[in-house]
This record gives C-alpha cells, structure tokens and sequence, in this order.
C-alpha cells in the first residue's frame, strides 16, 4: 500500500456508509442506510427477517450491488471498478450461515486457497499460517478432512478460519450460528468472542444476545430496510426507545 | 441427590434371517405374490432365450477354415469364419485390407494411445496434467502420421480408405477431445452475466442441438464443398471431424451447464468473498464441482457419440458397421450380415460399457461428499 492511501486511513473509520439505498427489483429494501463503523468496534445487527440486514452486510463486499449512495471500505470506495472491488474484498472477510466451504478440498486446501490465488503467497507459508488459524480455532486435527466429515459446529469454525487466512481488517458474519444445532452454538461464538478479544472489527448480524451482551460495542435494530435504532447493548435491551424495537426484543426474549 | 450411572447395552449382529442370503433372495424376487410371478415369468423368458443364443453363438458355431465351405456345411450356429477372415478389414478398413503389412502402424498408433491412457488412469503414476496435455494435443499428429504415411514416407493411406474399429475410435476420440473444451466454454458462456456472450453461446448451443447429426455431416460433406473453391478440397474425415465436435460440443455444454447449475450459490459466494477473480474462481471452484455432477451426463453423451459415428456412412465412410455392411455384402460372404452386425455390436457394447465403469469409479473417486 503506498503512502498516499496510507493517508486516508489515518482516521480510524473502517466502513462509512451515506445514504445507502438498495432495491430488489421494485421491493426497495435498503433505505438511506446512513453508518459509520470505527477501527476496531463491534457491531452487532439484528432484526426481523426481510429487515435488510443481510442485504447491508453484503453490500459492505460487494456481494449485493448497491443502486444509490457511498460505501467506503477501508479508505478505499465501493462502486463499479473492478480493482477496487477486489480490493476490498482481499481486506474485509466474510462469515456465512452455511458456512460454504468448498466440498471438493480438504480443510487445509480450503483455508490455503485464497492466500496461494490471490495473496500469491508460497503454498508453504500458507499451510503454515492456516494451520495456526485451525489452532485458534481449535480443530488442527481436521486439517485433511473433506468438509462434509465435519459437524456443523466444525466446520463453521474452519469457514472463520479461512476468512481469517486471508488476513483481514474487518469481518462480516452473516448469521453464522442460525444454521447449528443448539449444542454447537457456543464453540462458534467462543472462537468469536476471542476474535472480538483480539481487536477485530466485526460486524455480525446475529440474534444471540448473549453474544451481543457481552462483545458488542453497539447494537444496530433494523426493521423494513431501515436503521430504526442504535445504542449500547444495555441501553438497546434495557432502554429501547422505539416500539419496533420493543416488540422485536419482547419476542425473542420470551423464552 | 444421588447419581444413578448408566451402562450402556453392547452392540449386537442383525438377526439372521434379515441379513443371509436366503433373506436376499427373498426380499429380491419373492417379497409379494406379484413379485414371486414375475420371477418365474423371468426365469422362463430366460430359459427360452439363453439356451438357443448359447448354441447359435459358441456350442454350434464355426470358425475353422479359411472360407465359407465349413459355415455351409454346419447352418445351426453362427459363421465366425468371416470375421476371423475379414478381421484386418473390420478393424482397420480397405487400406490396411489390401496393405495387411501395414498393420503395424495403426496397432502402434492404438498401442501409444492405450499407453497414454493407461498412464492417465493409474492413480499413482504423477504429472498426469502433461500426459493428458500430450494425449490431447501432440498424439493426434502421431497417430496421424502413423496412419496416413505421408509425413513419415511410409506408403501413403488415403483417409477414405480408413475404415473399421480404428475410424470409429478416430472419430470418437478426436470428437470427444474437441467438444469437451469447447463445451465447457459455451456452457459458461451461456450463464454469463455479458448478454452478448450468453445470446451468441445460447444461439451456438440450440443451432447445432436442433439439427440431427445426419444432417450435418451430410452438410459438412456435400454442401460446404460447393462454397468453396475446387483447390480447397480439404479431407473428408476431417470435414466430418469438425461437424461431429461442434455438434458433440453443443450436447457436452449442455451437460455440464446442468452441473453448473446444481452448484450452490454460497459457493460462488464464498469464492467472491476471498478475493478469487473470475476465471479463478471458475477453474478451482465452480468448475471441479460441476463436472463431476455432470459426469453421468457427459459420459451418456459421449456414449452416444461413440455410437452415432456410425452415421457417417451417410458421407461413404466406412467405420465400424459401414465397414461390416461391406464386408458382409461381398461375394465371398454374402449373407453373413447377422454376424457381421452382432460382432460390431459386441466392439460398440464393449468400449461403451468401459466408458460407463470408469465414469462410475471416477465418481466414486470424486465424491467427498461423506453422504450414506
């Protein structure tokens, strides 16, 4: 990276978004997402389902093309150009429900893939570095195992892991645990909550409050494509404000 | 509170009579009554079908001699003779049958590909990407400089003066190897996001689809000739090459764009998520996944290829059954057609039952999908 950029991110932003709208056809799901998220913060969204949070994230990478507004990632802005596309995608990982891994490699080849291909790194340096991450994430021992002779829990672990490899400045997860059976929540939330420990900024959109109790440095409820309230965790589930928000938390903290 | 520990049972065999053989044949050919007749019905049919083919083909049939005068004398079974006789012809065509010196050479051409790909197939011989690359690109200049003469100033064979199981296997092999890569590339063109591309890949794909095979090599043979000047008379194999490819291509991206489309979308996803480009993407991604979803169906086109080469007897070719029709019309063996034919079926059924098994096992290779 040379100087100039360097610059730019000097302040400690890491995601701006202005004015953010987004449509599925004529369904008009994003609507003037206005967001800041600084170096380093974890923001946790939730919201009923069709809220637009998904749809927010992915456009963070790219994976959904936004039609009116600014993202910038790291410094570096999101529109139509190719190599800044790739840019951003290269620093900004990204988490999923069904965690897509790809079934035809081992754990290992899945983790070294991205930094051989597009890091350019030595296949080596790339096993090594993964099989740090599988440490870290407590599986080594699956590294030449096919994905599908991993439990689900497992192999969501190995999907942060491979994100991790290619060393990113921010992560994105995508209802990451909504896909495990319950006994297999916690030991994804657990290599989360260490990432979130070691200083990453996340952004995860989740509805374990548990996990956004004790992680979050702000929760984000959103409800028809619209931001409709923000605040520190005890405040948003202590002190809601709006009566979308209220009824939101009453439902899913019923039981 | 007091804790009450919990011993669990030990594991135990299956009762026997769910799982010996007598439990087999019972739950395979007498689980109902309608079952029960049906096996019965098969075991007649089988009786009154395998007891005649037996003794017409091997207990009463003839193969001594050199001419037809021991078929004529013994008209129970059938008439090896002829093929033991013509074998040179059916194999390799009217060249090498008039030239039977030059056998050599299409038997070393074939022994060079069997080599090749033996190599490609044994698990544990390595750099199988270049023998695969030599097998596709620098073996057919090989093999042809075998088989026609010219290059090597060996005496020159004419390339419609091929013929038999060689110009089958000529035809499919090339046909096979040249639709392949172009079908991978109409079938991604044709889930392009660049309308352009995909229109003209659409376009590409049903034009050859729409038009029966025997058609286009009537085409390529009869019709493209008149376009062109009289000095640019290219090879007539080769006119019927290219019809075959393009038309076999055409059936080949049709196949894999199935697998292409039974792969999840989380997966492009994940791959556009790491940073991997386009074509990155495609080739260590999309593309291992789809193919070997597709492989049933690449293989049953390429059986029907191997097949349908057949058809360009149309073009007065003379492969495996134009070569068998002619062997069977001549004088010397008039009427011998039904041998003839159940030989050249015998060839066809067993290079596509081959095709069928490996295609089976590499699927079985490939799966790493852990299901039960």
């Amino acid at each position: 990276m040379n100087a100039q950029t360097q610059q730019i991110n000097s302040t400690d932003i890491a995601i701006s978004v202005e004015k953010l709208n987004k449509w599925y056809g004529r369904f008009h799901v994003l609507k003037d997402i206005d967001l800041t998220i600084h170096k380093g913060e974890k923001i946790v969204v939730c919201g009923p389902s069709g809220s637009g949070k998904s749809t927010l994230i992915r456009c963070i990478n790219h994976l959904e093309v936004h039609q009116e507004g600014k993202i910038i990632v790291d410094g570096i802005e999101l529109n139509n150009d190719v190599k800044h596309i790739d840019e951003i995608r290269r620093e900004v990982g990204m988490v999923f429900q069904h965690f897509n891994l790809f079934p035809h490699l081992t754990i290992l080849e899945n983790l070294t893939l991205a930094p051989i291909w597009v890091r350019k790194m030595p296949k080596k340096e790339a096993e090594t570095i993964a099989m740090e991450y599988l440490e870290r994430v407590k599986i080594p021992e699956q590294a030449d195992k096919f994905p599908g002779q991993l439990s689900g829990g497992q192999q969501q672990r190995v999907a942060i892991a491979r994100s991790l490899c290619m060393n990113p400045k921010i992560m994105l997860f995508d209802e990451p645990t909504s896909a495990l059976d319950p006994e297999m929540i916690s030991e994804v939330l657990d290599v989360m909550i260490s990432l979130a420990e070691s200083g990453m900024t996340m952004i995860c959109v989740t509805h374990e409050m548990g996990f956004a109790k004790q992680v979050a440095d702000r929760v984000i409820f959103m409800d028809a494509g619209e931001i409709v309230e923000q605040g520190l965790p005890e405040e948003f589930f202590n002190n809601a404000q709006n009566e979308r928000t209220k009824l939101f938390l009453s439902q899913i903290l019923a039981h | 509170m007091t804790s009450v520990q919990h011993i669990s049972k030990p594991d135990r065999l299956p009762p026997i009579s769910q799982s010996g053989p007598i439990a087999w044949v019972r739950e395979r050919f007498f689980s109902s009554i309608g079952n029960t007749i049906l096996t019965f019905i098969g075991l007649y049919l089988l009786y009154l079908i395998v007891p005649p083919m037996l003794n017409w083909a091997i207990l009463d049939a003839n193969i001594s001699g050199t001419d037809r005068s021991v078929c004529d004398a013994n008209r129970d079974g059938a008439c090896w003779t002829f093929i033991k006789v013509r074998i040179v012809q059916i194999m390799f065509g009217l060249f090498y049958s008039a030239n039977p010196d030059q056998i050599w050479r299409p038997i070393m051409a074939f022994a060079i590909l069997g080599g090749l790909i033996t190599a490609l197939l044994l698990p544990w011989i390595p750099k199988k990407p270049y023998i695969g690359a030599f097998t596709i690109f620098v073996f057919p200049f090989i093999a042809y400089a075998l088989i026609h003469g010219e290059w090597l100033g060996l005496k020159v064979a004419e390339s419609d003066t091929w013929g038999g199981l060689m110009l089958t296997l000529i035809l499919a092999f090339i046909g096979i190897a040249a639709a392949f890569p172009i079908g991978i590339m109409m079938a991604l063109g044709r889930q392009s996001d660049l309308p352009i591309i995909r229109y003209l890949c659409v376009l590409y794909i049903e034009l050859w689809r729409a038009a029966p095979l025997i058609t286009i090599l009537f085409m390529a043979s009869v019709m493209i000739p008149l376009f062109f000047p009289a000095e640019l008379d290219f090879d007539k194999v080769l006119r019927a090459l290219i019809g075959i490819s393009l038309f076999q291509s055409a059936y080949t991206a049709e196949a894999i764009r199935g697998g292409l489309q039974a792969i999840p979308k989380g997966q492009y996803e994940a791959a556009d998520a790491l940073g991997l480009s386009y074509w990155k993407k495609t080739i260590l991604i999309i593309l291992p996944q789809a193919l070997k979803i597709s492989i049933p169906g690449i293989v049953n086109t390429f059986i029907t290829l191997f097949k349908d080469t057949s058809l360009v007897s149309i073009i007065a070719l003379t492969e495996l059954t134009g070569i068998t029709r002619f062997a069977a019309g001549s004088l010397e063996w008039k009427g011998k057609l039904i041998e003839g034919y159940v030989f050249a079926a015998f060839i066809y059924w067993c290079f596509c039952f081959s095709m069928s098994r490996y295609a089976s096992s590499l699927e079985r290779k490939l799966d790493t999908s852990h299901r039960n």
